[in-house]
């Protein structure tokens, strides 16, 4: 520590040198971050699922209906502890198509299936008694300014009210969730829709399905399907983790364009800092040819530059990852399409250790020749 | 004037000339605008692929018709008698007194992507024989077309290779329904070729539709004809239904996927441009420092300071126009063309694309490097013309 004056000395010997590598490394890990987040935006749903919980959809694909019926024979397949269901209703709120997604969901299951949703004991109790009631997520009502007891309508696009366009609904709780949940949904009662559509009456969309032992899902969920084979909807069950990831892989590699993109910009920035430490170590040869000649180890000298370079590194790259940290704790950047925006400590720590090699690489070359140069040499240089 | 000029220019190349004397550290400041170049092109290279796939589906001689209310096809449900009521209404094109349109049904089915090997909603499409006629850009490049009244299909060359299992006289099961693929068409890389198509009444049958479409995609007899089809549908009391100009549908499908691409593109664009501005910036400093008794001497020879600053800047973005083309050309050849597909959220099915680099984007690029050499030459070159002659001769 009583050689951290001479390491900041040294660079401030050339202010405007010191000041542009720091900015270049600040911006390079504001990057770095605001593609990690991007990325953990796409993959979110996998994140969070659960370990026992399967999805249950048609076979044929996603957007093909079960009929309701499915229910109470999942519930006592053996294993399983829980089963709910869910139907995507899609809409249209104040003219603009997936503002929010909507679905419909039996109250009472539903709670139970998905704990991560918190609501307060009234809020539950208004929902289970308002067949237009509706719970929905903390970022959507504070979007939209809702309130506990507004009447909100929202356009039909799949299904038709059996009068005019618009189906009604009343705000009967505001959920909350920790910083991973989605808190955009609009969830309704299943009953209300299937009372008030026009056709496909005992029709879901899928089913959540609750296991008490995740080490079985392969086989609980095989054991269902084959309990509705060759019936007019068979399907296809599956542990939620594969589900979501499955349903991210549908996007596209985001996660693999994300990270390409930022080894271009950390290579970039490598070339760059380790050409100013090159340069900032050529211009001190005689400097570095005194130090020696004061009795200077070599060692010491080759760990004096590498700090140098490495608390630039950390300096800069921890203000950028700071930063980003910050603007993603302050919000405002979800929307329906990518619902929840974290800056995850798995890919600040990633961060944090890429300043640090970075610093160090940038470091090591001009620090060895440092180091291995002859004093008599480094003081004939100029 | 002439003098000016010239003075200019001979610094400007003396400047340009001893840059090899500087490889190193201008290497660096070009590798870094390349660097932003080629991220620049090929974040935005998608968007403009999936956009081009989106919008050259459409034309404007053809309109879509589709419930009132319903955002896409996947949520539409028109009625058989209903389709029967659009295709005759005036505007349509008619062959041999048969109007040319095409009742059809759009749905999901499952089938692995064959670069994740997870499952993926490709689209299928419900076909009338008109269809063909509809959409006559559409070839068949192998096999033959299928029957109708039977199983076979045909499927899009895009979705061919994105999807796996869909070859030329493959069986694909799903669910209660067989296909046997018998043909591959070309639709000039738009929407349509990531879909399989098969005889509509086969997929109301196996889906249970009943005498149900879900659109209807007819051919007016002019462009022109569009407002004449419209009022004529939307003012008809037995239907209720939207008409749009296909151009129009598809080019709404495309907004939310290219705004979002373009919205994360110009931000990794700003932000790794920013960086490469602060090393052309060190480069530049670098540069000056290096040439200080350089360009003293030349000031002290009477050169004027305008012609130094000139030199310092034309020096950069010398440096960046370079690397410009090297990003731009690298671009080029990694991602043009390069196919891939991803998830349209309207219809929720997959849609496969090329990245597409337009001369427009690499017009940008381009540009985009030259502004960046030029911030980043602009504050060197004027700490090079005021440099005090008499100190500068004195460095060493």
């Amino acid at each position: 520590m009583k050689y951290f004056s001479l390491i900041w000395r040294s660079l401030l010997r050339r202010k405007t040198r010191t000041a542009f590598t720091l900015l270049m490394i600040f911006i390079a890990f504001i990057l770095y971050g605001f593609l990690m987040t991007v990325r953990g935006a796409f993959t979110q749903g996998v994140e969070v699922a659960s370990a026992e919980r399967l999805i249950m959809t048609h076979k044929v694909s996603l957007l093909q209906l079960l009929p309701i019926s499915y229910e109470q024979q999942i519930r006592t397949t053996p294993g399983v502890t829980a089963a709910t269901h869910s139907t995507w209703f899609g809409g249209t709120y104040q003219n603009n198509a997936n503002q929010f997604a909507v679905m419909a969901v039996d109250p009472t299951p539903f709670m139970a299936m998905f704990p991560e949703f918190k609501l307060t004991a009234a809020e539950r109790q208004a929902w289970l008694a308002d067949r237009q009631g509706i719970i929905v997520g903390r970022d959507t009502a504070t979007r939209y300014k809702w309130k506990v007891g507004d009447r909100v309508p929202i356009q039909a696009t799949i299904w038709q009210p059996k009068q005019g366009d618009t189906w009604f609904f009343n705000v009967s709780g505001i959920y909350d969730g920790d910083k991973n949940t989605d808190k955009t949904t609009f969830y309704f009662r299943y009953d209300y829709l299937d009372e008030n559509r026009r056709g496909a009456y005992g029709q879901v969309g899928w089913y959540t399905i609750k296991i008490a032992d995740p080490n079985r899902s392969a086989e609980i969920g095989s054991s269902i399907d084959a309990q509705f084979a060759n019936s007019a909807a068979e399907t296809k069950t599956s542990p939620e983790k594969a589900f979501m990831q499955g349903f991210a892989n549908q996007i596209g590699n985001i996660g693999l364009i994300m990270v390409a993109i930022v080894s271009v910009v950390l290579l970039l920035l490598l070339l760059n800092v380790a050409n100013q430490m090159g340069q900032s170590v050529r211009e001190r040869t005689s400097e570095i040819g005194v130090l020696k000649t004061l009795g200077f180890s070599n060692p010491l000298i080759l760990v004096l530059l590498l700090s140098e370079s490495a608390f630039l590194a950390i300096l800069g790259g921890g203000a950028g990852l700071g930063l980003v940290w910050l603007g993603v704790q302050s919000g405002g950047f979800n929307n329906s399409f990518l619902p929840v925006f974290i800056f995850g400590t798995h890919d600040l720590l990633v961060g944090i250790a890429l300043c640090l090699s970075l610093g160090l690489l940038a470091g090591i070359f001009p620090a060895t020749s440092a180091m291995r140069l002859r004093i008599t040499d480094a003081l004939r240089r100029n | 004037m002439f003098k000016w000029i010239s003075q200019t220019i001979a610094v400007t190349l003396l400047s340009i000339r001893t840059i090899p004397k500087r490889a190193s550290s201008s290497a660096v400041a070009m590798a870094g605008i390349a660097g932003v170049v080629i991220v620049f092109i090929a974040v935005l290279s998608i968007g403009e692929g999936f956009k081009a796939a989106m919008t050259e589906a459409g034309s404007p001689s053809r309109a879509i018709v589709l419930r009132a209310g319903a955002d896409s096809e996947m949520s539409s449900g028109l009625s058989g008698p209903e389709t029967d009521l659009i295709k005759q209404a005036p505007g349509v094109l008619l062959d041999s007194n048969h109007p040319v349109a095409s009742a059809e049904l759009f749905v999901i089915i499952d089938r692995n992507k064959i670069t994740t090997g997870t499952a993926a909603n490709v689209p299928l499409r419900g076909i009338e024989s008109t269809a063909m006629q509809v959409r006559d850009e559409v070839k068949l490049t192998e096999g033959r077309m299928f029957q109708f009244g039977t199983n076979e299909a045909i499927v899009g060359r895009s979705a061919l290779g994105q999807f796996a299992g869909l070859d030329l006289n493959s069986e694909i099961k799903s669910g209660q329904l067989t296909l046997k693929i018998v043909g591959v068409f070309d639709a000039k890389g738009s929407a349509a070729e990531s879909e399989l198509w098969a005889d509509t009444k086969l997929i109301q049958n196996v889906y249970r539709r009943g005498n149900s479409y879900q659109s209807v995609l007819v051919k007016l007899d002019s462009p022109a004809s569009f407002d004449t089809f419209k009022n004529a549908l939307t003012t008809n009391p037995q239907l209720n239904v939207q008409v749009k100009k296909e151009t129009e549908y598809y080019a709404a499908q495309s907004e939310t996927m290219t705004a979002l691409i373009k919205g994360i593109g110009y931000t990794i664009a700003f932000l790794m441009g920013m960086g490469a501005v602060f090393g052309a910036i060190l480069t530049m400093n670098t540069a000056v420092s290096a040439r200080t008794r350089e360009i003293a001497t030349l000031r002290a020879l009477g050169f004027n300071t305008i012609s130094v600053l000139i030199s310092v800047l034309g020096e950069s973005m010398a440096l960046a126009a370079l690397g410009g083309l090297a990003g731009g050309l690298l671009g080029f050849f990694a991602f043009n063309g390069y196919q891939t597909s991803t998830m349209n959220f309207q219809t929720f099915s997959q849609i496969a694309f090329a990245f597409r680099v337009t001369p427009s984007l690499l017009t940008q690029g381009l540009t985009y490097a030259l502004i960046m050499g030029f911030i980043g030459g602009v504050f060197p070159a004027i700490r090079a013309a005021r440099l005090p002659i008499p100190s500068a001769l004195r460095e060493l």
